[in-house]
């Protein structure tokens, strides 16, 4: 593996780094809005990805102009402009759902709306289980 | 790229959710930067108005309906750091593989992308090719897309919708009596809807298109709403109008699918609307990006009309 190879994978390198930080932000943090942050790493993480491929070195936008020239692969481009706003779209409906459990368990960390629905099912620990 | 990952190791390790929303915001506007680096203006211009603008005001809507402290974490969290740590590992491994970046060679460069590249200047007759592919090529995608951020403001909508506080026009909270922030927004708005326009119907030859312009239009509307109050705006497009031309965007789109069907032709070929196929593709995708347009616009106004009509009245001392 020479400098070039590392040059030429740093992108996807970064890419996999943001990636996996979000991730770790998904699994290990109790918050609800911290979770939906994280998310959102991931995601951006994942459009990264995809431009990077697109990319030709040398190349332009790909707005034509007349004139030949060598353009980067548009088709990455259209996937991740529509991923982008349909990802806004979503986390809009995340953040409802967190409004809404905020709403009823009157909390957003996962580990007290764990304990409520245990206490809903199965009542009260014991100790104080005379009504 | 070294910038974004130390934006999100910040995320990560700050509790302030105030201050993670922030840097959210301006992990959203570097990494636009760095897509215009890569040659994708019309995705770096997506980024920049949603990651920089809408979701931020979205997410501290959030953080003023619930909390604005992380609780210390109760259980370890080792076992997420190894498993993350080791997926990581998988996926280098996997891109030693790879196409070098920016290798014209890949394989990505020579499926379909040569195709697009070189028919759209003859069979679209438009100069953007990402404009080209979204609307025409990939026209289905797209309808898809539209559908599925329908879906999503139909669900928000549904979700809390119901427990927007009715008007009851003595409690109006505005911000007009801040000078600056009044002024500044009549200077602004102005012209952010008029270059909302213009991203709309010049995306044929530059970059922008619906997706775009349906977001910067949400947000003048979402700026003016928060200084002038949410009672104003609604006064102006009341949510009705904006639940309509929810509906009425997608149904566009649909209907001009369906009209080419009419002419004989396949499910949104647009090539039979005009006297020439070329006249008939550019009609075609200026109607559907309308309707796009119209769907994004309404469904970004809706989802902040329902999560700012939740917020009890934060008076000025307050923040």
């Amino acid at each position: 593996m020479n400098w070039n190879d590392v040059l030429g994978l740093f992108n996807y390198w970064m890419v996999i780094i943001l990636m996996m930080m979000g991730l770790y932000i998904v699994v290990s943090r109790g918050n609800l809005v911290k979770k939906i942050v994280g998310l959102n790493i991931f995601q951006t993480s994942v459009f990264l990805l995809y431009i990077s491929m697109g990319k030709v070195s040398g190349g332009t936008a790909p707005i034509l102009t007349g004139k030949p020239e060598v353009f980067s692969n548009p088709l990455p481009h259209v996937l991740i402009l529509t991923a982008i706003v349909v990802g806004i779209a979503t986390t809009a409906l995340g953040l409802a759902l967190v409004v809404r459990i905020k709403q009823s368990y009157d909390t957003i960390e996962e580990d007290e709306i764990q304990k409520a629905d245990e206490e809903m099912e199965f009542g009260k620990p014991s100790g104080d289980s005379k009504p | 790229m070294l910038f974004l990952g130390l934006t999100a190791f910040a995320i990560l390790r700050l509790r302030a959710l105030f201050a993670v929303v922030m840097l959210s915001s301006v992990y959203s506007l570097v990494s636009a930067a760095l897509l215009v680096h890569l040659d994708a203006v019309d995705v770096a211009f997506t980024e920049a108005a949603v990651g920089a603008g809408i979701s931020t005001v979205l997410m501290l809507a959030t953080l003023a309906l619930t909390t604005r402290h992380e609780k210390e974490p109760t259980h370890t969290s080792l076992l997420p750091l190894v498993v993350v740590f080791l997926t990581g590992i998988a996926l280098v491994y996997g891109t030693l593989d790879m196409p070098r970046f920016g290798d014209p060679s890949a394989p990505i460069h020579h499926h379909v992308a040569p195709k697009y590249i070189n028919d759209t200047g003859s069979e679209i007759g438009m100069p953007n090719i990402v404009t080209a592919i979204l609307a025409s090529y990939r026209g289905f995608d797209t309808l898809g897309e539209v559908t599925v951020i329908f879906t999503a403001g139909i669900g928000v909508l549904l979700l809390i919708g119901a427990f927007i506080r009715e008007p009851d026009g003595n409690t109006i909270q505005t911000m007009e009596h801040h000078l600056v922030l009044r002024l500044v927004t009549k200077l602004l708005i102005g012209p952010i809807l008029l270059f909302a326009l213009y991203v709309q119907f010049h995306g044929d030859y530059g970059p922008g298109g619906g997706f775009q312009a349906g977001v910067i239009f949400a947000a003048a509307f979402i700026i003016y709403a928060l200084v002038f109050g949410l009672e104003t705006a609604r006064r102006v497009v009341p949510g009705r109008v904006i639940r309509i031309m929810l509906a009425a965007g997608v149904l566009l789109y649909g209907g001009v699918g369906v009209i080419s069907l009419f002419f004989g032709q396949n499910y949104l070929n647009y090539s039979v609307l005009g006297s020439t196929a070329v006249a008939g593709q550019h009609l075609g995708i200026l109607l559907v990006e309308f309707g796009v347009g119209m769907t994004v616009a309404a469904v970004m106004v809706s989802t902040y009309y329902v999560f700012s009509g939740q917020i009890p009245p934060i008076s000025d001392e307050e923040w």
